[in-house]
Order: structure tokens, then sequence, then C-alpha cells
């Protein structure tokens, strides 16, 4: 306190002293970077527990029969995993994270629009999560409908489904209201100079995905308000046998849930686009395509939701469109991706961990966007349909896409955040192990899926041992690589050599303040006049 | 795509594995290709061989060539995938009717003459038609062999259409999530010879005479519950599925819960034919509500009566 008068422009955000003291310091802060590191520090403790059930699922396949646990256990194991994995830790991942952190960094603003808000939304966000979880503790025990609720199965299982979706509800608000707040930054919040081609990339997925979370998020609240009226009033909406249609509730989920997939993958877009170009020492190739390719993703993301349903019996036009349209939400990734490889020619690369994250994105991302194509065909989407083909090219997006852009997005941004550096060679030995154990895990689902082996299968017959076999190694080698990194990161957070400012030779704004950045960002707020990645 | 590619098993296989080779192919080339450059980019220009990067911020040409290209790729793809697919929902006329239905946790399929298995008996070069019916919750039936399948929604009916060309048997799985023993719920397709075809069709295996033995009346229950797909829920050794075992049932109490009390009841004739076609009325103490459906309608007063002496069977020692 009395160095304050001299320093205080330099004194970290995270020894910033407020109106509180303690973890209330935290809890109670509205500052965007302590709640990002708060949103941080929660979905790393969800990510792991569900990356236990994880590995718990496949212990449980390395063998036919009973390997485990009963086929109870299994069914809740992978509802959890799914529920956990999707509504908390893969949905607000980036944004809630690195969104809240970075986002008025990167604009030159001193704090998101509502910061208020952004601590409410972490509170709800909190307050989701113990509702979708307390089923646990609930005599009958977790969900066993799998993390899409399928009526009518859900109706009828004995199990606590509706804490879990009134759950996904609450979730759905903390969302909206960190949509909101992007938005409103964004427009509003923009350093001097800043024209729209001027911000950098990831504050642009950003936009997009909010744009998807307020205005795809509201649906599953009215799927919850159907669900709600059906159960206590009796009304029919998707239970045939009070006259109602299953096939309604597949729509309303999937009308929120595939557009929810783009929540997960545009801010990882965004992240990669920020590492790439900085290890390039070069600007990103093709930046308007980019900024573009996002809005189109965003934009028709919304109308591909029937793919999900294509063995459901919809009619044959509702059918052929939503294949079309499918295979057209593929050309702007696809897109992003050749201007990702093409910024690497000509380049001066640093080989760093965050930039080797980048690069094993793009190749594991082509790989789920590849086997995208293969189920967006009808004909060969109804041989693969529901079957662990689907499992894998989600995980290759999902985990391996968002995955993967996580890690680089924490091992780039890691100085800026806790103003230390972690060792590099043990987090390249994390990625290696992390890379390999990834792929050996889902590469072999490709096979059984092809083969014909349906997912959400406790027990299997014998011809699909083999690729389990592999499948469950890789499952602990991906392990390994995690512990790595997570040591390291610990590691370095408290014991790491102090980071400079710019540490590598970033040149968006948040690399021109201070790491850890002070609790107002800027002394000054900055004028912007080049592009976010001029190198010359 | 599976063992013994490209071949007949059913008239889908061709055209569908043909839109995957095609997807494959453009998708490995796509995979391999942009890897190798991108390897070849990170080796070449790393930072101790070409210090100074060149200033590049773009280039239209090849911006519309990678959009264009792509484009028209997908394109093909989408109609691959279409033309394989819109002939798979409209059967021919003259084909067999073969009704099918899915309840947790089996199938079975009933024929015109009235007969009933838990295993898809069809015949080699004919076009089958699959009625579909589910009972309780969303099936989906699924033939990896034949590249077929079809989600079975409650209370909305739908057909699914094969014509196989390879005599053998096929494996069916359920592919749509449908509760605790999802997994189990599977069965074979036996492709047969016409002539056997119609050797099984005459002859009914299933159906066993009913003699006064021991033996027989066993038989006779047994082929009733797998008839019925009883045996996906309930054993008759004594171990707990998610019905209750026969198993000692018989003549003995069981604690029911009835309109949500608990009352004592004794397994009778009229417990069992209650327990068959209105399952939910009284439910055995520590099972759930609601996964039986009523089998009225399907499982005769004849077979209640066959059913009735097999548990007494089972309860006598």
């Amino acid at each position: 306190m009395e160095n304050q008068e001299t320093t205080w422009k330099h004194v970290s955000f995270r020894e910033h002293k407020g109106k509180y003291k303690g973890i209330l310091a935290w809890i109670l802060s509205t500052d965007h970077k302590r709640i990002g590191l708060l949103y941080f520090y929660t979905i790393i403790g969800f990510f792991l527990t569900g990356v236990c059930l994880g590995l718990a699922m496949k212990l449980e396949l390395l063998a036919p029969g009973k390997t485990v646990m009963d086929a109870a256990t299994y069914n809740a194991i992978f509802t959890l995993h799914g529920v956990i994995m999707i509504f908390l830790v893969v949905i607000p991942g980036l944004p809630a994270v690195f969104g809240n952190f970075m986002l008025p960094l990167m604009i030159g603003a001193k704090d998101v629009a509502f910061p208020r808000l952004n601590l409410l939304s972490w509170w709800v966000y909190v307050f989701g999560a113990i509702v979708a979880l307390s089923s646990l503790f609930m005599q009958g025990g977790p969900p066993d409908t799998g993390w899409t609720f399928y009526a009518p199965y859900s109706f009828k299982t004995s199990t606590n489904m509706l804490p879990a979706v009134l759950g996904a509800f609450i979730l759905g608000f903390s969302s909206i209201l960190t949509g909101i707040n992007f938005i409103v930054t964004i427009h509003r919040m923009r350093a001097p100079g800043m024209t729209w081609f001027k911000m950098p990339l990831f504050p642009w997925t950003l936009y997009g995905t909010a744009w998807i979370q307020i205005l795809a998020t509201p649906i599953l609240a009215v799927t919850l308000m159907l669900i709600a009226g059906e159960r206590l009033l009796n009304i029919g909406f998707f239970d045939p046998s009070l006259g109602g249609d299953p096939i309604l509730y597949q729509h309303l989920f999937w009308i929120y849930s595939h557009p929810a997939v783009y929540i997960m993958i545009l801010p990882a877009m965004g992240a990669i686009s920020e590492i790439i170009p900085t290890f390039s020492n070069k600007s990103i190739f093709g930046y308007k395509v980019i900024v573009i390719s996002t809005l189109a993703i965003a934009f028709v993301g919304y109308f591909v939701w029937g793919h999900h349903m294509f063995t459901s019996g919809m009619s044959g036009t509702a059918l052929y469109t939503f294949s079309i349209l499918t295979f057209l939400v593929a050309i702007p990734s696809a897109i992003k991706v050749f201007n990702w490889v093409s910024t690497m020619h000509k380049a001066s690369i640093q080989l760093d961990p965050p930039f080797f994250w980048a690069v094993s994105f793009l190749f594991v991302f082509m790989i789920g966007g590849l086997s995208g194509l293969a189920l967006g065909a009808l004909s060969v989407n109804v041989h693969l349909h529901d079957t662990a083909f689907v499992v894998a090219h989600f995980h290759y997006i999902v985990f391996g896409g968002t995955g993967f852009a996580f890690m680089g997005a924490i091992h780039y941004w890691f100085p800026k955040m806790w103003g230390r550096m972690y060792n590099t060679r043990m987090a390249t030995t994390g990625w290696i192990f992390f890379f390999i154990g990834f792929n050996t895990l889902y590469l072999p689902m490709f096979f059984l899926g092809v083969a014909g082996m349906p997912r959400r299968y406790y027990d299997y017959v014998d011809r699909f041992h083999g690729p389990n076999i592999i499948s469950t190694i890789g499952s602990w080698v991906l392990f390994t690589g995690l512990m790595i990194i997570i040591v390291n990161l610990i590691h370095a957070a408290k014991n790491g050599p102090v980071a400079s400012k710019d540490p590598w030779g970033g040149k968006t704004l948040e690399w021109t303040v201070d790491s850890p950045p002070t609790f107002e960002n800027f002394e000054e707020i900055p004028v912007v006049e080049k592009g976010p990645y001029d190198y010359r | 795509m599976i063992e013994g590619s490209m071949n007949n098993a059913s008239n889908f296989v061709e055209t569908v594995d043909n839109a995957f080779i095609f997807i494959f192919g453009i998708s490995l080339f796509f995979l391999f290709g942009i890897t190798i450059v991108m390897v070849y980019f990170v080796i070449r220009y790393r930072k101790s061989k070409n210090p100074t990067a060149t200033h590049i911020e773009g280039n239209t040409t090849l911006e519309i060539i990678w959009t264009v290209i792509p484009t028209i790729l997908v394109v093909f793809m989408f109609y691959y995938g279409w033309s394989g697919w819109r002939f798979q929902r409209d059967a021919p006329e003259d084909a067999m009717s073969i009704k099918t239905i899915a309840r947790m946790w089996s199938f079975s399929f009933q024929y015109d003459n009235g007969r009933i298995t838990d295993t898809l008996y069809v015949p080699i070069h004919k076009p089958i038609s699959l009625d579909l019916q589910a009972q309780d919750v969303i099936h989906s039936l699924y033939i990896p062999a034949f590249r077929l399948k079809q989600d079975m929604v409650p209370g909305k009916k739908d057909i699914v259409w094969f014509e196989s060309g390879k005599e053998g048997e096929y494996e069916i799985f359920c592919a749509e999530y449908c509760g605790l023993r999802h997994s189990y719920m599977k069965t074979v397709v036996k492709v047969l010879s016409q002539e056997d075809f119609d050797k099984w069709n005459t002859v009914d295996t299933t159906a066993v005479v009913v003699d006064n033995t021991e033996l027989g009346v066993r038989l006779a229950g047994k082929a009733i519950m797998r008839k019925y797909g009883c045996i996906a829920c309930h054993t008759s050794d004594g171990s707990k599925l998610v019905g209750p075992s026969y198993k000692g049932v018989y003549g003995h109490k069981v604690t029911v819960i009835r309109d949500g009390e608990e009352v004592e009841v004794v397994a009778d004739d009229e417990y069992i034919r209650r327990s068959i076609y209105e399952p939910n009325a009284e439910i055995v103490k520590g099972y759930s509500k609601g996964l039986m459906v009523s089998y009225k309608g399907q499982v005769t007063e004849d077979e209640i009566t066959q059913l009735i002496e097999y548990f007494k069977s089972l309860s006598n020692n």
C-alpha cells in the first residue's frame, strides 16, 4: 500500500487492491481479467472431471462385456461427460476465458461495456453448473439419456433428467449475457482509429459468436418451457403417448445445438488466426476473407441443424436441402485453412509451443472437417449415422479443433495472463504426447464407425475389439501429455521466469501493455493507425 | 466399406460405397496435400533459415480459386450422396412386406401369415419392405452390411426397404440410444434362397407342441418369450435385469406398487395376465414404471395359458 503512490500505474491486476480482500477480491471482482481467470479455473475443473469420465468410458470399452462398470453406470457416465464437456466446458471455453481476458486488451479498452453484468454471467454459470450436476446427489442418480435428452426416452427414464435440463437452461442465460456484453463492447469501445477492418481476428470471431449466442440460445429456453409444460401440465408436445411429436423435440434441440457447435469453433479459429501471424512474423494472408468467412459460418450455421436428423424420417425435400447447406457451410472453413497455410508462405517462423498447437490444430481440424463431408452426403450418412464415426468426427472438431486451439491460446497468452514464462521444452514434450495420444484415441473410431459400431455402446461384438484396444491406449497417452502440460503450467505460474511485455513479438494491442496488465490495462488509450498484423 | 466391400449384400452397398470412396479419396488428397505443403513451409521458412518474412497481405486470384474449386467439389459430393439415397425411400410395389416392431430392447418381425420371430428371415433377390413400428422410445434399425438405417419413432409409421443379393447372416443393431440395454438390442437377418425361405415359411419352427411333460412346457414357454422379446428384460434363472425374473414368482407373494401404495399380492393366473396386458398398473417394488408396454393384441390368451404353465414349472423347484 505504501508504494502505491509511486508505482500505481504498474501494479498488476492480480495485486490490485479493491474493495474486498482475499477470495472475495476475486469472486466479486468486476475486472474482466479476473473474471476471465475465474472462468478459467472453473472450466479447467470441469474439464478435468469430463476427462476422467472419458477415461473411464474408454477403460470400459477396452474389452467386450463388463470390464470395470455396469451398463447403468456407463450410460450415466457418457451422459455426464457430454453435459459437462458441452455445456460447462466447450461452449463457454474460449469466449469466456480468453474473450473476457483479451477482448478489451485487444481493442484498446479498459474493460468490457458492462463489468457487473460480466460478473453476473460468471455467477449464473456457476449456479447453472451446480443445478446441472445436483442430480449426482439425488435419489435416482444422474441422467442416462445422453446429452441430447431425446424424447420420449428422456420422459421414461427413472433417472433425474430435469436438473440437467434446468441447468442447461440457466447456463444459457450466462451465455446470452456474455454475448450481449461482447457485442456492445465491440461496437462501442474500440480504441480511436480502430475501424472494423483494423480489428484483430480474435475479437471478430467473438463478435460472430456473440450473435449466435444471443440469437440461438433462447431456442433452448423455449424447448425447456415446452418440456416443463409437458411434464407439469400434461400437454403433449414431444411425448407420443400424449399425442406429441418426438421429431419436434429433435428439431428444437438442434436448432440451438447446431449453432452451438459454431459457438465452440469460431473463437478457436480466432485464436489460431492470432497465433499464426505472430509466430510467422508476417501479416495474415487474406484478412478480409477470413473476416467474411467468419460471418458466413455464423450465418449459414443456423440453417444446417437438420443434418443431425437424416435418418429420422424427415421429408426428402428437407433432407436434400439440409444436405446441400451442410456442404456449403464447409466452404468458409476450407477458405480459412487455405489462408492460414498461405500465411506461412515466405514467413519467418518461430518454432515455439503455441505455434506447434496451431499447426496441429490445422491437421486435426482438417480431419474433422473432411470427415464431416462424408457425413453430409445423404446415402453415406445413412450408413454412418449414430455410429462411432460421428463420435470421432465430433471429437476431431470439438476436442481437436476447439481443444487444441484452447491449448494453443493458453500457451500463447500465458505470459500475458500470469506474467511468467513456462518451460518451452516441457510444453513441447506435453504437446507431442497429447497429439499422438489424441490421434491414437480417435482415429480408430472412424474405422469402428465404418465397420458399423453404433455409438453410446456399453458392449460390442468381438469384431470391434481391436480398434477399441488401440483407442483406449490412446486415451492414456493423451492423459500423460495433459498431465505434463498442466504440471508445467502450474510450475510456471508460481516459479517461472518473469515475462516481458511482448515475448513472442506479437503486434496486437495486448502485447503493448504490462505482463500481467495493470488494473486499467492502458495508461493511455492507444490510437490505432495500422492494421492488426503489420510486421513491416 | 466393411469386409467384403463392394458386395451385393444389399442393393445399396455399391452406391453408398462408391459415394464414400469418392469423398474419402478427395478428402485424403486434400488432407495430405495441405499437410505436406504446411510442413514444407514450416521447415523451409523457419526463422533460422529465413530471418525476414516477406510482407504479403493476400491474393485475390488465389482466394477465388480456392473458393470455387471446393464449391464445385462439394456440389459433386452432394449429388453423389443424394442420388445414392433417393431411391432408398420408395419401395417397389411388389416388395414383400414384413412388420417390424422395436421395443426396449428387442426387435421382432411379423410376417403376413401371422408368424412372429426375433430373427429376420428374407429370401434372396426379392425386394423386402420393413414396416417400422416403435412401441416405447425411439430405436433405429441398423444393418451395417446392407448400409441401411432408419429411425423407428413411436407414433410415426415409416418403411425401409432393401433387396439382398447374397445369402448369409448379417448383424442388426439398434443405432439410437434407447436406455439401459441399448447395446444388447441386436439380432440378425438371414438371407435364404427362395426354396429355403419357402420351407422355413411353411414349417413353423417356432411353434412348439404342448405336451404335459415339464420339458414340453418349458420349451413352449421359452419359445413364446423369445418370440415377443421378453428375454431382453426378464430372465428365467432368477437374475435381475430391468424387469423381475420369472423364477419362483408363480404362487408366491409379491410386493407391488399400485397407485403409489405398496401392496402384497399373490402371483396367480390373474396377476400374470395383468402383468402382460396392463404392465404399468402394478409395478414390482424396486423396478421402474413405464418401461414395458402392454402386449394386449399380441400375446394371445392361449399363449398366456402356456406361459402360466411355464412359470409354474419354474416355481416348483
